[in-house]
């Protein structure tokens, strides 16, 4: 074996062993790699009562209601499988509308309510422009023509959320949602790009 | 022989001459794409339907963050190939990577500031992908402290390369983050196994800028390699009888 060959073998190794180890340390870590968990986790009992952490899901459509003449908003975030009320009081970013992206963080309270102090807005990889998502959702009724490969929540709330018809939809959002169907609307969903807020939750 | 080229390519004074010559075939090149990219970018590319003009900040964010990663990737390839074929050369192009890759971080994390407060509402998010970023940032500045750290240039080499071999482990957990963990960045609109998820109009400037950028760096490491070579080869005859000359 030539000293060349010895070091082209020691580099490959290198690069081979720092690839298993760090690959298996973020699979041992993967909890703590958790950046937020969704309704489904939360229900299943992945967090503690009474415990900080970030919930992520998609602002149910029609959920979001005002309490006026103050910050305060409730809302529902859901991953289409399982649902968990919000409330908060605060500015929200732009980007907080109906059947969106959103990550809370917070705590949840005795009566399963969980209450944020943060809201942030988590959108998808897609850009285009209005007249196109406009488009899109009149031809193929809100389903992008896009792959499916797109981020953990998306990816996975996609599945759920887009080949419901809307009875299905309707039997699987919990009372709740049907009874503030309807409640007063956010101006922010009721802002300029009103076909994206047609478009089901993933897309 | 075919392979005189390639023999070439470790010897200092052809490659110092050829980074000469290369130069301005780059540099020009990349101001005018830049230019253009950016009037594509800025000016003829629609509003966004989710984040209106906001989402203009992606021509400048995204070529960053993917130069982060090529550039790094080009350090990490140029310290193995100096570590196993004991190529300096090679050595000098890693070294003259470094700064410009950790430039290129530092400006996808301060972008991706100015981009997060206005579209997620932060500036900043211990998020998976961001943080890796963050850490390759820390990768090429350990790289060059390793670097000035040693007085014998062999060694620096050697031991800097190493380090640069083991950090490459960051690239692929940074570009596939959003599809591993759960994150608050979105999944890659661009480099991905489908179609990219950006509509054409806004998709034509954002490659454009991409294009401009990697001749960018491809003219700032030829003239910093140039540097580097002057530097190490400094007592070399042929670089004597090139002054002289």
């Amino acid at each position: 074996m030539t000293p060349r060959r010895r070091r082209l073998l020691l580099v490959c190794g290198i690069v081979a062993g720092v690839a298993v180890s760090t690959g298996l340390a973020l699979t041992a870590f993967r909890q703590n790699v958790t950046f937020y968990f969704i309704p489904s986790q939360v229900a299943s009992g992945a967090v503690h009562s009474g415990e900080d952490f970030r919930l992520g899901g998609m602002v149910t459509k029609g959920s979001i209601h005002r309490v006026p003449g103050t910050l305060e908003i409730h809302f529902l975030v859901t991953d289409c499988t399982r649902t968990v009320p919000v409330t908060y009081t605060g500015l929200l970013p732009d980007l907080f509308r109906e059947g969106q992206g959103v990550i809370a963080h917070g705590h949840l309270n005795g009566a399963g309510v969980f209450v944020a102090d943060t809201v942030l807005a988590k959108h998808d990889e897609k850009y285009m422009p209005p007249e196109m998502a406009k488009q899109i959702e009149a031809e193929h009724g809100g389903v992008m023509p896009f792959g499916a490969e797109g981020d953990r929540l998306h990816t996975t709330t996609q599945a759920a959320c887009a080949p419901q018809s809307p009875a299905q939809a309707l039997s699987a959002a919990p009372p709740s949602t049907q009874a503030s169907r309807g409640a007063s609307r956010s101006p922010a969903a009721e802002g300029p790009p009103q076909a994206s807020t047609r478009l089901p939750g993933g897309l | 022989m075919t392979w005189t080229w390639f023999h070439r390519l470790g010897s200092p004074p052809h490659i110092y001459r050829l980074a000469t010559r290369l130069t301005p075939w780059f540099a020009w090149p990349a101001a005018l794409i830049i230019v253009a990219a950016l009037y594509g970018g800025l000016v003829l590319a629609p509003p966004d339907y989710q984040q209106g003009d906001g989402f203009r900040m992606v021509y400048v964010h995204a070529p960053c963050a993917w130069m982060s990663l090529m550039v790094y990737t080009t350090l990490a390839v140029a310290s193995a190939v100096g570590l196993i074929w004991r190529m300096k050369v090679a050595y000098a192009v890693a070294a003259s990577c470094a700064p410009i890759g950790a430039s290129f971080t530092a400006a996808a994390l301060m972008t991706g500031m100015l981009f997060g407060r206005p579209m997620w509402g932060t500036y900043w998010a211990w998020d998976p992908q961001l943080t890796f970023e963050l850490v390759l940032l820390f990768i090429y500045l350990g790289y060059m402290g390793l670097r000035s750290s040693f007085d014998d240039p062999q060694r620096a080499d050697r031991a800097s390369s190493m380090l640069a071999v083991v950090g490459f482990i960051d690239v692929p957990i940074i570009h596939f983050s959003t599809t591993w963990w759960n994150s608050l960045h979105q999944a890659p609109s661009v480099l991905r196994f489908g179609k990219p998820t950006i509509a054409l109009p806004m998709l034509i400037p954002l490659l454009m800028m991409l294009l401009g950028f990697t001749l960018y760096f491809v003219a700032i490491l030829l003239v910093r390699l140039r540097g580097e070579i002057l530097r190490r080869e400094r007592s070399a005859s042929w670089l004597r009888e090139a002054i002289v000359s």
